[in-house]
């Protein structure tokens, strides 16, 4: 039977406004929502249609403290068969790729997955190596930044984004880590039979290791110095539109 | 020693962010080692022996096939185990991305990715990097035994501050180590997308629209900006993946590069994988509800409002009609 990891990342929303913290280390986290970071949704979505075509089974997975409960319940109402929730309260691991792969490796410890999937990087820390790391971690093969997959016999097809508009096709062999970007197929949502369903499913819980040790740390956070200002034209839209058409033609 | 992992493309011309991470090499201080790998090894080193380097590696006896990580991160694990740099530095490219953090998990040693710079505060790294998509910005440090490892995002400096080369530098030929995993991953040749149909490249001007269109429907008012202005219509990724438009209208790292005279950026924040595509437009305007947006950084005239206010007001002014004030 197919068994096929998902790895998702609770994140604040892209509509939030973020203002930093009395620290000056990250942001204030109070009156916040909470979103699955984007190329995760696409990673999930395509491990449910790998399901639909092959069979087997969809596990989510996600390393935070007890919010990310609520992410992995919609991951659920929308197919995914069972969660594992690695419970992480402790902030020092953010910063640190490799103590969030090697959570999550440990999160899989007893699952024997035949593929996992991911987003290719998250929309908040944005590292671009989660994945590729776990690969390692989990001695399995690896593809990133996939725009297309499937299953053929033992390995895995993947057509991986180059840059420029260039692509390429891997055949990777199973089990394997491939990072997937957004786009892809439309997402599916949670609908109400789904989430009934849902309350029935199983999240497991596993503690992350403790006193762990970060070698990355973020010292101080704070918003980008401009490098060239624009030249902003201020007034009600009519004006600003005007001035604006003005500037254009001359 | 700083050790830089230098691309190229297949007929062996450096890329741009290579010599950008020379030039931030070179600017930390210390003896800077570049390592090639690639087809064309020999024309690279030419190339990268007017730098101020103490020394260039060249990966080609026999040459790694372009995109084959498994053994990129081999030949690289038992050069580094060798030469001992305390840093490694590489642009942050979609390869990098690829074969860099399975090289950093295997040494068991930190990897800062897609950084904006490094200074040096009271004897340590400070590296900067963007967070929630370039809204904010970290100042981290890295901890623990070397090597340390680094990427920069393309234009973190100026390729052409790169120091050039006073004394030739000593280059040195290697054999790829060849690891149990090598043949783990087939790799099939590149190939573009042949659905391409829209050249970019040679509008004068361009329109582009971001997720702050909210829905494709609306797409309509901006071909008409477009056609007002004798523009092109462009997008940001969201826009292609969310099939607003089709791909061939997408600017950015894995889309287009241009340089029109005119780039209106819609509803677009700015996320580097944007920018790098349209930076060198000549004049560039935006329009953004976000007034700390990072496109604000780069554009030349900044609107900061409900693009579903502006946008027609806009259309208007330009026809030449009046939208209430005479």
């Amino acid at each position: 039977v197919l068994t096929i990891a998902v790895c998702v990342k609770q994140v604040i929303s892209r509509e939030s406004t973020l203002r930093v913290d009395a620290a000056q280390a990250w942001v204030n986290e109070d009156d916040l929502a909470w979103v699955m970071s984007e190329s995760d949704g696409f990673a999930l979505e395509e491990s449910l249609r790998l399901r639909e075509r092959h069979g087997g089974e969809v596990v989510v997975v996600s390393l935070g403290p007890a919010r990310v409960g609520g992410l992995l319940r919609d991951a659920l109402a929308r197919g995914a068969d069972r969660a594992i929730h690695v419970i992480d309260e402790s902030a020092a691991t953010r910063a640190d790729p490799l103590l969030i792969a090697s959570a999550l490796a440990g999160g899989l410890a007893g699952e024997r997955p035949d593929l996992v999937l991911t987003g290719l990087q998250s929309d908040d820390l944005g590292f671009a190596q989660v994945g590729v790391l776990l690969a390692e971690k989990l001695a399995m093969a690896h593809a990133t930044i996939a725009t297309a997959l499937d299953i053929a016999g033992e390995h895995v097809r993947v057509r991986r984004e180059l840059e420029g508009g260039w692509m390429q096709w891997l055949t990777v062999p199973r089990p394997a880590v491939v990072t997937v970007q957004s786009g892809g197929h439309p997402l599916r949502f949670a609908t109400m039979r789904g989430i009934m369903g849902a309350k029935k499913k199983e999240i497991r819980t596993v503690q992350a290791p403790a006193d762990v040790e970060p070698r990355q740390r973020i010292v101080a956070v704070s918003t980008p110095q401009r490098r060239r200002a624009a030249e902003m034209i201020e007034g009600d839209p009519a004006t600003a539109a005007a001035e604006l058409a003005r500037c254009l033609q001359s | 020693m700083t050790a830089v992992i230098v691309e190229t493309d297949r007929q062996g011309a450096v890329s741009v962010p290579s010599i950008e991470s020379l030039a931030i090499a070179q600017e930390l201080g210390g003896p800077v080692t570049a390592l090639v790998t690639g087809a064309e090894t020999a024309r690279a080193a030419t190339a990268l022996a007017a730098f101020d380097l103490s020394d260039i590696v060249a990966v080609d006896d026999p040459p790694i096939e372009p995109g084959a990580s498994t053994t990129l991160v081999s030949t690289l694990a038992a050069w580094i185990d060798a030469a001992q740099p305390e840093l490694v530095i590489a642009p942050h490219s979609y390869s990098a991305r690829d074969y860099l953090p399975r090289l950093a998990a295997r040494l068991d040693r930190p990897l800062i990715t897609d950084c904006l710079g490094v200074r040096i505060d009271n004897g340590a790294r400070v590296f900067t990097r963007p967070l929630f998509q370039g809204k904010l910005v970290a100042d981290v440090v890295l901890d623990g035994p070397s090597p340390h490892f680094a990427t920069f995002q393309a234009g973190a400096t100026r390729a052409d501050s790169a120091r050039p080369a006073t004394v030739a530098p000593r280059v040195t030929r290697r054999s790829p180590t060849i690891g149990p995993d090598a043949t783990q991953v087939g790799v099939e040749p590149p190939f573009h997308d042949t659905s391409r149909t829209i050249d970019l490249t040679q509008a004068d001007r361009i329109v582009a629209v971001g997720r702050g269109l909210n829905d494709g429907k609306h797409l309509a008012m901006i071909q008409e900006l477009a056609t007002a202005l004798g523009a092109e219509v462009a997008a940001s990724r969201p826009v292609c993946d969310l099939g607003w438009l089709p791909l061939d209208r997408q600017v950015g790292s894995s889309g287009q590069t241009v340089a029109p005279a005119l780039y209106v950026a819609i509803g677009i924040s700015g996320a580097i994988q944007h920018i790098v595509g349209m930076k060198s437009a000549k004049t560039i305007v935006a329009i953004n509800k976000d007034r700390d947006a990072p496109i604000f950084e780069i554009a030349d005239y900044g609107v900061v409002g409900d693009l579903f206010e502006i946008v027609p007001a806009l259309i208007a002014a330009l026809k030449g009609g009046h939208s209430g004030n005479t």
